[in-house]
């Protein structure tokens, strides 16, 4: 009952002690355009897995920020690398 | 005349020095048709990702080498016509390709002579841990 007799004032508002952080997500960027890495060797695995999932799945360019040029590369570097069985075409868990 | 890198993966039931006679003729292959061998890396047993023809281990080779055009076929038909090499792979190196292998092969020379170092001081000395150098030098060779 009580609750009910505070609302008329409230009018459902919804209030946070602490102000909301949005906007705050760190920008992403292309780590190769910033390192100056030109060319991406199938030959290293274990750098090619930074752009995999845990199924051994390529990673979008959304969630990893490489450039279009880039992500090109490193796909075709990983198709590489799974020819040679350097890398699994399928896995679980592969982290 | 181009830069060319093949690697190929030859099966794990062979002994060693069947190994290295496979690894010499593709050599003279190259050889014979006027290539110059610029590197070879032979990296041992490595287990393979995926099975391949049943197989769950085989043995890399590297071979950077330059010639003409025409012998990338040659290679690879006698990669086709030898029952042994169960995967292969050859690479045109660009310009940025190529830079990347000089470094790439300096650093593995110097992670080489680090660890025949550090193998020689460690029989001098009491074992002490020896881990750490060696992986200190993997970071810029991966971002490289």
């Amino acid at each position: 009952m009580a609750q009910e007799q505070m609302r008329p004032n409230n009018q459902g508002e919804i209030r946070y002690l602490t102000p909301l952080s949005v906007d705050t997500r760190k920008k992403k960027y292309c780590r190769f355009k910033r390192s100056g890495i030109k060319y991406i060797d199938y030959k290293d695995p274990e750098f090619l897995k930074k752009f995999l999932n845990e199924q051994g799945k390529i990673l979008p360019r959304r969630i990893t920020g490489t450039s279009l040029k880039f992500q090109r590369r490193v796909a075709k570097a990983v198709k590489r690398a799974r020819h040679l069985a350097l890398l699994p075409y399928v896995t679980d868990l592969m982290k | 005349m181009n830069k060319y890198e093949t690697v190929f993966i030859l099966t794990p039931v062979l002994s060693d020095d069947q190994m290295k006679e496979t690894v010499e003729k593709f050599k003279s292959v190259l050889t014979d048709n006027g290539c110059t061998i610029e590197n070879e890396e032979n990296w041992g047993l490595r287990k393979l990702a995926y099975p391949i023809e049943n197989k769950n281990t085989g043995f890399y080779t590297l071979i950077e080498f330059e010639g003409e055009p025409t012998i990338v076929n040659k290679l690879e038909t006698a990669y086709r016509r030898d029952e042994k090499v169960i995967r292969f792979l050859t690479f045109h190196l660009d310009k940025y390709a190529a830079e990347y292998a000089v470094k790439r092969r300096a650093v593995r020379k110097a992670k080489q002579e680090a660890a025949a170092q550090e193998a020689a001081a460690q029989q001098e000395a009491a074992p002490v841990v020896v881990e750490e150098a060696p992986k200190a030098e993997e970071a810029p060779a991966a971002e490289a």
